[in-house]
Formats: C-alpha cells, sequence, structure tokens
C-alpha cells in the first residue's frame, strides 16, 4: 500500500530529479562541470523559472497561457525605453509588474466570462504583446540606468578551494519565487482550490469553491510572474529588443510537462517545473560544451517531452486498469 | 423512526420546450425515512432531483422546506439548505486526498491562518471510522473504487450537516457487499432523523431498505405508498402504467410464423460488469425483443452484440458462420444496424444535414477513401425521406431542426440505407409524438415482413406486444426467460420482471 503510494503520486517529481541527478552526474564525469556550472543553471535559467512558475498556475487549473513570451518581451522593451526617457527605476518597476498582472487578469477575465478558449485568447494577447514592442522600438535599447547596472551585477561569490563559483542576486529572487509558490500551493485555500478546480471544475464549484475567481486570479498570477521574469531578463540582458524570447511560452510549458505537471490539471509539482527548467539548461550546457548546432538543445528537449508524455500516459491507464481490478475483484 | 415532513413539494411542472418533463407533481419526504423515487425512461425522476436541487428551475409549483417556501437557485445553495446529493458519477475532486475531499472549502486553520493539514487528516479519519471506512486519507480520491468515494461523498455530505441526502443511482456501479455497506449507512442515517430519496432501478434494493415508495410515470406523479402495502408485480404495473388485476393473458401480439431459418445465433457472449453471458437466436424475418426494466442490461445486450462494446468472451454466428464484432465497423460490414438510445449523443449529428446524416453509416460500410457515387446518395435520400415520410422542405435541412420523431426516422434511414440483414432499434419510439410512434412501429413490422430481422427495445409494454414475435426477458444484467408463442403474455412479461417468473 504504502510503497505504491510512493509509485503513483510521487515518482513523476521522482523521475524528472532522478534524470537531473543522472545527466549532472554525467556532466561532471565527463565535461568537469563544476559548483559554478550547476549555480549558472540558475543565474542563467531565473527569468525562465519565475515565468514558468506563473504558468504553472495557469497549467494546474486546465488552461493554458501562451502570452508569456509576449509579456517578457515587452516588459524588457517598455522598461528598457521608459529608462532611457530617464524615468527612475524605483517607477519602472512597479508599472511594468502592475501591467502584467492586469493584462493577465484581463486575459482571464475574458476566459472565464466569456467562456473562451484560453488558447486562443492568449494568443491574441500573445500578437498584442508582441506587436507593441515593435510599436515602441524596432531596434534593441540598451539599458544603462545605474540601478539596474547595480542589481545586475549584485551577486555571492563563495571561495571552494581554487574554485570561485557565483551565483546573482535575481537568481536567489527567482528561487524564493519557487519557494514562495510552494508554500501559497499548500497552504493557502487559493492553492488548494487551484488544484481542485484542475480535478474537476464542476465537482468545484459544486463543492462551493470560487472557481470563477480563482480561474481569473491565475491568469493574473501568470501575467504578474511573466512581467516579473521580465525584469529579471532586463537584468540578465541589460537591454530590451522586440524579437526577443519568441517561443519562451513554450520552454515554460515543456520546463512543466518535463516536470510531471499534466495538462489536463489537476496535477504537478512546482518543484518538478522547476527542476524541468533546469533540465533544459543543463541540456543547453551540454549542447555549448561539444560545440553543437544550437538547436540540438530543441531536439533533446523534444525527444524529453514525448518520453514523459507517455510516462504519464501510461501511469494514467496503469491506474485505471489497477482501479479496474480491483473491482472485478470485489466482484 | 421519527416522523414530521422535511420537504414537501406541491404541484410541481417543469416545460422544457415542447415536452413536459414534470406535470402537477407532488412529493413529500418525512424525517427519518428512506423513500425510493421510481419510474422508467422518462418518467421525470431526474428532471425532479434537478429541480430539488436547483439544476434545473421550476416552471411552476412550489417548495417546502421544514414548512417554509423555498426557492432553491442553484445546487450550492441547496448544500447550504441541507440538500445534498451523490450522484453515480462522484462529484468529489479525484486528484485530491480523500481527507482534503471531506474538507475542502471548510479547511480547519492553523492560528496564522494557513490549512492545519495535522487536524484535516485526523478529522477525516474519525469521520470515515464512523462509516466503517479504515482506508488512508492521505492518498488521492482516485485510489479508491467508486464505492468507496460514494461513501467519502455521503461523508461529506453529512460532515456538512445535510438533512436530506439524494442518492441518485449510487449502486449502479457497486459489488454486492458494497451495496450492503452502503445500505447500513442508510439505514443508520435515517435512524438518525435524515430525510433520504434513493434513486434506483434495482427493485430488490428497493424492497431491501426503503420505507415507503413514489412512482412517476411520462412526467406524471402515479402513487406515493407503504414499500410493505405494495408487492413488486404490482409496482412493476405501476411503472409501466399496466394494473395487473386487467391484464389479460392472453395474446395480443403478432402471430408466430412457425420455423424461420436461425440467422444469428448468440452463445456465452458476455462483458464482464456489464452483461452476463447471452444466450440467444434470432431467426430470419423476425422482430425479437429485449424486454425488462431500464438498467436490466438490455441496451448492453444489444451494444455487445454489435460490436459497439467489444465483448469479453462467447461465441456469435451468422448464418452458422462464426462471426464476432470487436467494433462497430465490422457489425455493419456484416449486415448488422444499429440505432442507440441516445440519439442526440450516440446517433445524431445536428450539424449536418439530413443527406449527409443519412449517407455516414454508408460511407463508413463502403470504407472512407472510397468516393460515394451522389446521384446514388440523392436517390437513396429521396427514396428514404419519402418511405418514412419524413417531414422536411428539403434534404438539405440541418437535423437539429427536426422534431425528435423525424430525428429518429433520419438514424433509421441512415442504416436501412446500409441494407442490413439486422436492424437493432434501443428505444425508437422514445419521446416522439403518438402519430410518428405508430408510423415507426408500422415501419418495423414492414421490414420484417419484408425478410429482415429485427432487434426491438422498448420500456413500453404495450408496444413490445404490439410488434414483437418473441421476446427475451433480462433481469440484473442477464436473460431471465425467453417468451414465445403462448407464453408471451404481459402477465408473463411482468412476472418475469418483477423476479416471479416460471
Amino acid at each position: 500500500m504504502k510503497l505504491k503510494r510512493t509509485f503513483s503520486e510521487i515518482s513523476l517529481l521522482t523521475i524528472t530529479l532522478a534524470l537531473f541527478v543522472i545527466m549532472y552526474g554525467a556532466g561532471v564525469l565527463f565535461y568537469g562541470f563544476r559548483i559554478s556550472t550547476f549555480l549558472n543553471l540558475f543565474n542563467d535559467n531565473a527569468y525562465l523559472i519565475v515565468a514558468t512558475t506563473g504558468i504553472f498556475f495557469v497549467l494546474l487549473t486546465g488552461g493554458i497561457d501562451i502570452s508569456i513570451g509576449s509579456v517578457v518581451a515587452f516588459t524588457c522593451v517598455f522598461s528598457a525605453w521608459l529608462l532611457e526617457k530617464g524615468f527612475s527605476a524605483g517607477f519602472v518597476i512597479p508599472l511594468v509588474l502592475l501591467i502584467g498582472l492586469a493584462f493577465g487578469s484581463l486575459q482571464g477575465f475574458l476566459i472565464v466570462k466569456f467562456d473562451l478558449q484560453p488558447f486562443i485568447v492568449t494568443l491574441a494577447g500573445l500578437f498584442f504583446m508582441r506587436a507593441l514592442c515593435s510599436v515602441i522600438s524596432k531596434a534593441a535599447i540598451a539599458i544603462k540606468n545605474p540601478f539596474y547596472l547595480k542589481v545586475a551585477l549584485a551577486k555571492i561569490r563563495f571561495t571552494l578551494g581554487r574554485q570561485h563559483p557565483k551565483i546573482y542576486f535575481y537568481a536567489l529572487f527567482a528561487v524564493a519565487v519557487v519557494l514562495g509558490t510552494a508554500f501559497i500551493l499548500k497552504f493557502t485555500k487559493f492553492g488548494r482550490t487551484v488544484y481542485a478546480v484542475g480535478g474537476s471544475e464542476q465537482s468545484a464549484s459544486l463543492m462551493g469553491l470560487p472557481v470563477k475567481r480563482t480561474r481569473v486570479m491565475v491568469y493574473g498570477l501568470s501575467g504578474f510572474c511573466a512581467s516579473l521574469g521580465g525584469v529579471i531578463y532586463s537584468l540578465y540582458t541589460l537591454a530590451g529588443y522586440s524579437l526577443q524570447n519568441v517561443g519562451m511560452e513554450l520552454d515554460a510549458i515543456s520546463s512543466a510537462v518535463i516536470g510531471g505537471t499534466l495538462l489536463t490539471g489537476g496535477v504537478g509539482s512546482i518543484f518538478g517545473a522547476a527542476i524541468g527548467v533546469l533540465i533544459q539548461g543543463l541540456i543547453q550546457t551540454v549542447v555549448t560544451y561539444q560545440n553543437l548546432n544550437t538547436w540540438w538543445t530543441k531536439v533533446t528537449v523534444a525527444a524529453l517531452l514525448c518520453l514523459f508524455i507517455i510516462i504519464q500516459r501510461a501511469m494514467s491507464v496503469n491506474g485505471e486498469k489497477a482501479r479496474k481490478n480491483r473491482l472485478i475483484k470485489a466482484a | 423512526m421519527k416522523s414530521g415532513i422535511l420537504l414537501d413539494m406541491k404541484n410541481i411542472c417543469k416545460e422544457y420546450p415542447g415536452v413536459q418533463a414534470l406535470d402537477n407533481v407532488p412529493f413529500q419526504l418525512e424525517a427519518g425515512e428512506i423513500h425510493a423515487l421510481l419510474g422508467e425512461n422518462g418518467a421525470g425522476k431526474s428532471t425532479l432531483i434537478k429541480v430539488l436541487t436547483g439544476a434545473e428551475s421550476l416552471t411552476s409549483g412550489a417548495v417546502f422546506l421544514n414548512g417554509k417556501s423555498v426557492r432553491v437557485k442553484n445546487p450550492l445553495q441547496a448544500q447550504h439548505m441541507g440538500i445534498s446529493t451523490v450522484y453515480q458519477e462522484v462529484n468529489l475532486c479525484p486528484n485530491l486526498s480523500v481527507s482534503e475531499n471531506i474538507h475542502i472549502g471548510r479547511e480547519p486553520r492553523t492560528r496564522y491562518g494557513l490549512i492545519d493539514w495535522k487536524t484535516m487528516e485526523s478529522r477525516s479519519r474519525e469521520l470515515l471510522a464512523g462509516f466503517d471506512l479504515d482506508i488512508d486519507v492521505i492518498r488521492a480520491l482516485d485510489n479508491y473504487s467508486v464505492a468507496v468515494q460514494q461513501m467519502v461523498a455521503i461523508a461529506r455530505s453529512c460532515d456538512i450537516s445535510a438533512r436530506i441526502l439524494i442518492l441518485d443511482e449510487p449502486t449502479s456501479s457497486l459489488t454486492d457487499t458494497e451495496v450492503d455497506k452502503l445500505f447500513s449507512v442508510m439505514r443508520r442515517l435515517r435512524d438518525e432523523g435524515m430525510g433520504i430519496i434513493f434513486v434506483t432501478h434495482f427493485l430488490d434494493q428497493v424492497y431491501q431498505v426503503c420505507d415507503r415508495i413514489t412512482v412517476l410515470r411520462n412526467g406524471r406523479y402515479i402513487c406515493t405508498e407503504n414499500t410493505k402495502a405494495l408487492d413488486k408485480v404490482s409496482l412493476v404495473g405501476r411503472m409501466i402504467g399496466k394494473d395487473y388485476s386487467e391484464l389479460s393473458g392472453s395474446r395480443t401480439s403478432r402471430e408466430e410464423t412457425g420455423d424461420k431459418d436461425i440467422l444469428m445465433d448468440v452463445r456465452g457472449l458476455y462483458k464482464s460488469g456489464t452483461i452476463s453471458p447471452l444466450n440467444l437466436s434470432l431467426r430470419q424475418g423476425e422482430i425479437l425483443g429485449f424486454g425488462g426494466l431500464l438498467g436490466s442490461g438490455r441496451s448492453e445486450a444489444a451494444r455487445v452484440i454489435f460490436g459497439a462494446d467489444r465483448p469479453d468472451g462467447g461465441d456469435l454466428s451468422l448464418e452458422g458462420e462464426p462471426a464476432l464484432f470487436k467494433t462497430p465497423l465490422e457489425g455493419i460490414r456484416a449486415g448488422l444496424a444499429f440505432c442507440p438510445e441516445e440519439r442526440k449523443v450516440e446517433g445524431i449529428v445536428g450539424e449536418l444535414s439530413i443527406r449527409d446524416n443519412i449517407m455516414l453509416a454508408l460511407q463508413a460500410k463502403k470504407g472512407m477513401t472510397k468516393p460515394l457515387d451522389p446521384d446514388e446518395v440523392d436517390r437513396l435520400t429521396r427514396k428514404y425521406i419519402e418511405l418514412l415520410q419524413i417531414k422536411t422542405p428539403d434534404e438539405h435541412q440541418t437535423v437539429k431542426n427536426l422534431s425528435g420523431g423525424n430525428q429518429q426516422k433520419v438514424i433509421l434511414a441512415r442504416w436501412l440505407a446500409t441494407d442490413p440483414r439486422i436492424l437493432i432499434l434501443d428505444e425508437p419510439t422514445r419521446g416522439i409524438d403518438v402519430g410518428t410512434k405508430a408510423e415507426i412501429q408500422k415501419i418495423m413490422i414492414s421490414l420484417a415482413d419484408g425478410g429482415m430481422s429485427v432487434v426491438f427495445i422498448s420500456s413500453e409494454i404495450d408496444e413490445m406486444m404490439r410488434c414483437c414475435e418473441r421476446m427475451v426477458v433480462l433481469k440484473d444484467r442477464a436473460v431471465v426467460c425467453e417468451l414465445s408463442g403462448e407464453t408471451l403474455t404481459e402477465s408473463r412479461v411482468m412476472q418475469s420482471i418483477a423476479g416471479k417468473g416460471e
């Protein structure tokens, strides 16, 4: 009994974690990965971790939000443009976060109020935000704001023998976002409602849970996290460009799936999703070490996605079979 | 038993466009009783439940709860009033743990306002112990059987202090031991003063556990009786609209025309959990009835024969040649045709035209890649519109705009276009007007006279008697007897259904 639970409910996360450990171990053996390689996974993918966290809420309810790549890009371009105009960081950052939150909530409102397909609504959102980027500026804008420069370079440096690994503040911030999300999902009514809605929307509303409000809120959160990811990305690159992060929403979705999130909703762990991001980062690192065409990253990710979807499917089919067997045995 | 009227529904009417689903129906529930709500297809049971739980609004009538007039707007409000419903399809979240399903929306909190998982789990364990259920409450609900899930749903209802519990066909997918367990819980809740409405189509269970019975038929109230005062045969009579004492013992059906060749022979065909091994034969040019109450397995038997449900084992032979259909397409290719019961769900494609609907099965039979000759299709369409007297301006009318009777005729035309040897009709006359009903019966008889073999399923004993030459009666998902010739009388059919055959 106990063993069985471990298998069916935790194993997706375990598989993801094991995959990461194995890949990293292989990296250490064959490419001489160091602590810094590990920390750089966070440094380089902090923005994606934060954006994935946002979309993870939406995926848990069984919805989807493909606008987040554009929201990230818009946040970068718009803040770079505002900063160039001389606005202060203390004004720009809250403003772009607010825009992300409002934009996500608006999408959620449309989806819930008019019972629209999330895919179509957020596709419109994707076009809208991407187009706004180009309206603001077609050329890349560099960020020279002193506050941004300072925060971008803020880091903790360790000394381990002859190694000097470092982790940036914004990477630590991304980790904090993940921990906060885990807390919200486990210990608040909102978090549990998100899972319930994903499990069965009809049941959730019959049990008296605020289904509609929750669904609007997850899209709001997704937009907010996307703009937060955008702020981190502008710290990471110190620039804003209208064609950046094209297709990033798909990276976020695939990270969540590799991390064990069911796209039908109701099942998934934020740690899994975050590890999913790290796995993609790891593949990228290996491809760079090997000096391969960078598209090999996508080839590998595609293979992994297939693998995970098949595993998920096999597990749910197994579950159904087991249930059926129990029924027959009982009869 | 405590008494006192808990729920009083008066003159309940519910109209859907074109249909009077409930016509002046009264219903009373006392505290501390288990009250069976019975009726055949289309009797209005589920509509009455929906009105009571607020899933549908009533057209006219009044509902009194503890003497106070109430208007239930939605299921959530019904719950707040103390009316909880447990459906056959459990309305809980399968991905959440058992304890969370019991407590979600009203979780115990720690002093920081966070969810207190420990308290929640220990409370759940205590609650379920009261239901004699010792399960791991931390595991996700979908690890457990439907029986356990229903028990959890009932426990949740009780925990939010329901006074009226509606069980809507809860036993359909339960095993005997699970049913017993459910019944003992029901009895306990009754003794604590709860009023329980029990909807089922298993008559034996009604007699095991219910105090009173209310019967509905065709949206009308028939009677409310003490279970002890109503024997099974008269109950069946009330349900299908025939009083046993008025029944003639004589044959009213068509004469059986002696020794026709056996066309299809079914030996031991079964699907576990759906239908017990079937033995029956179908002769050339006869109409064979599948009798029995709703849920007796008559539709399931038809589905297994046709290949709509894949049989687990057994033999089927067609003209002496072994033939077992694993998919509907195999059935179609062998010359079978099946008009399913739920024509809206399983039969009609409402958005397509009459012509396209008719050609669907023909195309499937011929193969998806082989084009049909458009002139041929036009000819067939016109032929069947005329033959079946489908009332429509032209063959390009979308089917959803037709009346129920005409939709049924379109499905019939679809299958007739494939030129079948065996036609299976599952409740072809349900929910359509009397005139069209008679037309469809006539068509069926003339088809049989033309040499086609017809399997006919209906809840109305009258039309079964009129049309069938032979009848197999099913009960509890198995054939209980086969009637023909002298033995095929209404009284024999009813006795068999009530379980007093032979």
